[in-house]
């Protein structure tokens, strides 16, 4: 496989998959259960997970690994099985793409406040994420993938343990909510200032995941692109759920973020790909709309 | 009251809206040997100053690092004021029972509630995250809590608080202890279909509601 950064610098547009853990939720996870669970007990799971958005069109598929952190683990009785956790979910993905997608190591938020908001020291967190990021890397990941940002500070410790301790490209997403004021994460951190301190820890491709539909990330990444040079990666939601009958739906079908995805491709978007709602059927139509649009 | 004596219960509300917990402790004892009623420095200094985070990060002006240390200076002041009330208990606006629904152990959102509830002058029982309907209901009924409150942010997981007011509902209490909802993935849609009383698009929101249950009752 050719580097993925190469391909960026290329110009090439790659397409990354969608939400896990509400797949997992269908093949037997049982709610309340950390996803990252299944790491241990249904490798196969993932690895057919995995397989499915691969045949969807994906050329990069995440690690089932959000939660995989030590600080994360541990308030689910999991604490001292990080390397395990993070290990199984790399190979179970491996298995199912060999090398004919990007198997990126996905490392979300501990759930924990950095001092002094909150009880732990920034040594104590680059820590964490270097224990998980070393696993991640040592299992063979091709990208570290720091995503669902709130907090400027402790992305910045996850992309430096990334950089110190994986020799491999790395990814770094925030989530941001929209105000009347503009695009802020619930840790008051705006678009400018995402990309300048993303940029400052190293990350490679930048951008944000989570929290909003498609036509808020249009306009999300609109504004990282009028600040940085750097790929910029998006991956939206399906929408925000809304009500059908007794269950919450994400509103936003493959078709209609797929109508929208040449916006993103016309920003010079990198990396499109899919968070909470979205499925195989999303990034197949992702990856038929960038096809067609860049044919 | 002369506009003077006011001056330290100010002191107090800014200094827990700078987050500063040591000032905060600091004063909260010095108007004490002021001879300032600890009613009064926890309604005009404490909440007080809580009220105008509260608002600001509604506002947007502030965000969550704020709002958190803020809350830490609240805590602060309220360690030394506890004590000093009749039978060790703060007085309060009402009771509360919070938390994130089974299934879900999301609990940011639910936290932040607490904050703006324990500073609006509400007693809360935080039950965390991932709690049973059960739980919900016999810690209202054991605590004498008139409003249960609970989070959730996935959409599998928000179906869980119907249980809950159906469980009310069953026991037959629905009208003593009343219910709100908030999340990501639910909405005042959502709070109609399942039967409950009311939702809270933010944390602010949630305590003006919860407010008026207390009003109406």
């Amino acid at each position: 496989m050719e580097p993925f950064l190469k391909r960026l610098a290329n110009g090439e547009v790659l397409i990354a998959d969608g939400a896990i853990g509400t797949m997992l939720m269908e093949r037997g996870l049982e709610p309340g259960r950390p996803p990252e669970s299944f790491n241990l007990t249904h490798p196969d799971v993932l690895e057919g997970v995995a397989r499915e958005y691969l045949e969807s069109g994906a050329d990069i598929i995440q690690t089932n690994t959000f939660g995989g952190s030590r600080l994360k683990l541990q308030a689910c009785g999991l604490g001292d099985r990080v390397l395990e956790i993070n290990r199984n979910a790399v190979l179970a993905v491996r298995r199912a793409v060999g090398d004919s997608a990007y198997v990126y190591g996905s490392c979300g938020p501990t759930g924990q406040f950095l001092e002094p908001y909150g009880q732990v020291s920034v040594d104590e967190m680059y820590a964490v994420f270097k224990e998980q990021i070393s696993a991640l890397f040592g299992a063979g990941v091709d990208v570290i993938c720091v995503e669902t940002m709130s907090d400027l500070n402790e992305a910045t410790c996850a992309i430096k343990a990334a950089k110190n301790s994986a020799q491999v490209p790395v990814m770094a997403t925030m989530t941001f909510d929209h105000t009347p004021k503009g695009f802020y994460t619930i840790m008051g951190v705006t678009i400018k200032e995402a990309v300048k301190g993303l940029e400052e820890a190293g990350a490679d491709v930048i951008g944000s995941n989570c929290g909003n539909g498609i036509d808020r990330m249009v306009a999300i990444a609109r504004e990282f692109r009028q600040y940085t040079e750097l790929p910029v990666a998006i991956q939206a939601n399906a929408g925000i759920p809304e009500l059908v009958g007794d269950r919450a739906v994400y509103p936003e079908t493959p078709d209609f973020m797929a109508e929208r995805a040449g916006e993103l491709l016309s920003l010079g978007v990198s990396v499109i790909g899919g968070c909470c709602g979205t499925t195989p059927a999303h990034i197949r139509a992702l990856r038929t709309a960038v096809d067609s649009l860049r044919r | 009251m002369k506009g003077s004596d006011m001056g330290i219960l100010e002191d107090i509300s800014s200094a827990l809206q700078r987050g500063n917990g040591k000032d905060v402790g600091k004063l909260v004892e010095e108007a004490l040997a002021g001879r300032r009623e600890p009613k009064e420095i926890l309604d005009n200094g404490l909440i007080a100053g809580m009220n105008v985070i509260g608002q600001k990060y509604k506002d947007h002006e502030i965000f969550l690092p704020e709002v958190l240390l803020a809350a830490k200076a609240m805590y602060a002041g309220m360690d030394i004021l506890k004590p000093l009330f009749l039978s060790g208990k703060m007085p309060t606006l009402g009771r509360v029972v919070i938390g994130t629904v089974q299934g879900d152990i999301h609990d940011i959102g639910k936290n932040l509630v607490c904050i703006m509830l324990r500073g609006a002058g509400f007693e809360v029982i935080d039950l965390g995250k991932d709690v049973a309907p059960k739980k919900f209901v016999d810690t209202a009924v054991n605590e004498g809590a008139r409003v249960i409150g609970m989070s959730a942010l996935l959409t599998t997981t928000m179906p869980v608080m119907k249980n809950v007011v159906e469980l009310l509902k069953k026991d037959g209490l629905q009208s003593k202890i009343k219910t709100i909802i908030g999340g990501a993935p639910v909405s005042d849609e959502f709070a109609r279909h399942i039967g409950a009383d009311a939702y809270g698009y933010d944390s602010m929101q949630a305590v003006e509601r919860i407010k008026r249950f207390f009003s109406e009752a």
